[in-house]
C-alpha cells in the first residue's frame, strides 16, 4: 500500500503544493487536507506548509492553531503520528504546543529570502533519519517571523536531549551565519518522542535538480519518513 | 455596552525590534529623551452581556489561550470605566 502523507491548506498557505509535490517526488502518496476538515483521511503522516496562516494576524500561526484539522492533528501527533512544520507550519507547531519555546519577528526587522546552509544535528528523528549527524545541507529560507526563542530551562533541555535538530551555518561565500538572532542559531528543533518536526527553511524547495539550491538537499527529509512509516 | 481592554506586552526580557526601530525614530523628528520604546497589542473587547466575574474569567482564559502567547508575552484585563 502506499504511503498516505496530508498536507494542510490553511487560508494563506502558499507552500502546500511544493510539499505535495516534493511528497510525491519521494515516492508517497500526497493527500490534500482542508483546514477546517476535522478528518486526517487516513493519512500515515502530515505535514504543515509554509505561508501566512490567516494573514499572520495576532501572531503567526496563532490562529490556525485552532483550526478543526488542528484538533485531529494535535491528538495523532501525541500518540506518534510523523508531523513536520515547514516555516509557518513551525510557527503553528509551537503555538500548539507540540514544540515548545515561539517564534518572534527576525532581529532586523527584514523579510529575509536566500539559500541557508544548515548543520544536521539530529539524525534520528522520523524527518531526518536519511541524514547523517553533523551532515552540511543548503535549502532556501524565507520568513518575517523565524527568530526562535525559549527560556533558558527550555533551551538547556532541548540542548541536553539533542532536540535541536538544524543549526544555521554560514555559507561557504561568507555570509552571515544566524538569519534572524534565533537563539543558539536554532534552525529546527523536535518533540522528546522525535515524530513532530519544526524547522524554518524550506526543504521541500529544494527537491528537484532544476529549481531552487540547484541541488536535491531537501528531499531525505520526505523519502526519511517514508522510510520510518514502511519500517512500522 | 460594556468594554474589557486585554493589554498584551513582550515580556521584559525578550528582544522588541520593533520597539527599538521606533524609538531610534524619535530622536530623528525632534523628539528627544526617550530612553526606551517597547511595543505591544490592545485588544478593546466590547461584550453583549454585563462584566461580571463569569465574564471576565472568560475573558482572562480567551487573553492566556489565545490573544496572548504566554511563553513570550504578558497580559492585563481590565474594565474601561463608562463614558
Amino acid at each position: 500500500m502506499t504511503t498516505r502523507v496530508g498536507v494542510v491548506t490553511f487560508p494563506g498557505s502558499l507552500d502546500d503544493r511544493d510539499a505535495q509535490r516534493a511528497i510525491r517526488l519521494a515516492g508517497a502518496e500526497p493527500v490534500a487536507l482542508w483546514h477546517r476538515d476535522k478528518d486526517l483521511h487516513q493519512v500515515d503522516a502530515v505535514v504543515l506548509p509554509g505561508g501566512f496562516s490567516y494573514g499572520d494576524y495576532l501572531r503567526a500561526g496563532a490562529i490556525s492553531r485552532f483550526s478543526p484539522v488542528m484538533e485531529s492533528l494535535i491528538e495523532q501527533a501525541k500518540l506518534g503520528m510523523p508531523v513536520l512544520g515547514i516555516c509557518n507550519g513551525f510557527q503553528v507547531l509551537t503555538e500548539s504546543h507540540l514544540l515548545p519555546g515561539a517564534m518572534l519577528r527576525n532581529n532586523h526587522l527584514h523579510f529575509i529570502c536566500r539559500d541557508q546552509k544548515l548543520r544536521v544535528e539530529n539524525a534520528a528523528t522520523a524527518w531526518t533519519s536519511d541524514y547523517q549527524a553533523g551532515q552540511e545541507i543548503s535549502i532556501p529560507l524565507k520568513n518575517m517571523d523565524g527568530r526562535y526563542t525559549a527560556d533558558r530551562r527550555t533551551i538547556d533541555e532541548l540542548e541536553s536531549e539533542g532536540r535541536v535538530v538544524f543549526r544555521y551555518l554560514a555559507s561557504e561565500e561568507g555570509g552571515l551565519c544566524n538569519p534572524n538572532g534565533s537563539i543558539n542559531d536554532i534552525a529546527g528543533i523536535t518533540n522528546a518522542a522525535g515524530n513532530v518536526v519544526g524547522l524554518m527553511p524550506h526543504p521541500e524547495h529544494a527537491v528537484e535538480p532544476l529549481v531552487g539550491t540547484g541541488k536535491t538537499d531537501g528531499l531525505p527529509f520526505f523519502t526519511s519518513v517514508l522510510k520510518q512509516l514502511v519500517n512500522v | 455596552m460594556a468594554r474589557v481592554v486585554v493589554d498584551v506586552m513582550l515580556k521584559p526580557e525578550i528582544l522588541d525590534p520593533q520597539g527599538q526601530a521606533v524609538q531610534r525614530a524619535l530622536p530623528r523628528l525632534g523628539f528627544t529623551g526617550i530612553a526606551d520604546v517597547r511595543q505591544g497589542k490592545r485588544f478593546e473587547l466590547e461584550l453583549e452581556g454585563p462584566v461580571d466575574d463569569a465574564a471576565l474569567a472568560k475573558i482572562r482564559e480567551a487573553a492566556e489561550t489565545f490573544l496572548a502567547n504566554t511563553v513570550i508575552e504578558d497580559f492585563t484585563v481590565r474594565v474601561e470605566d463608562g463614558q
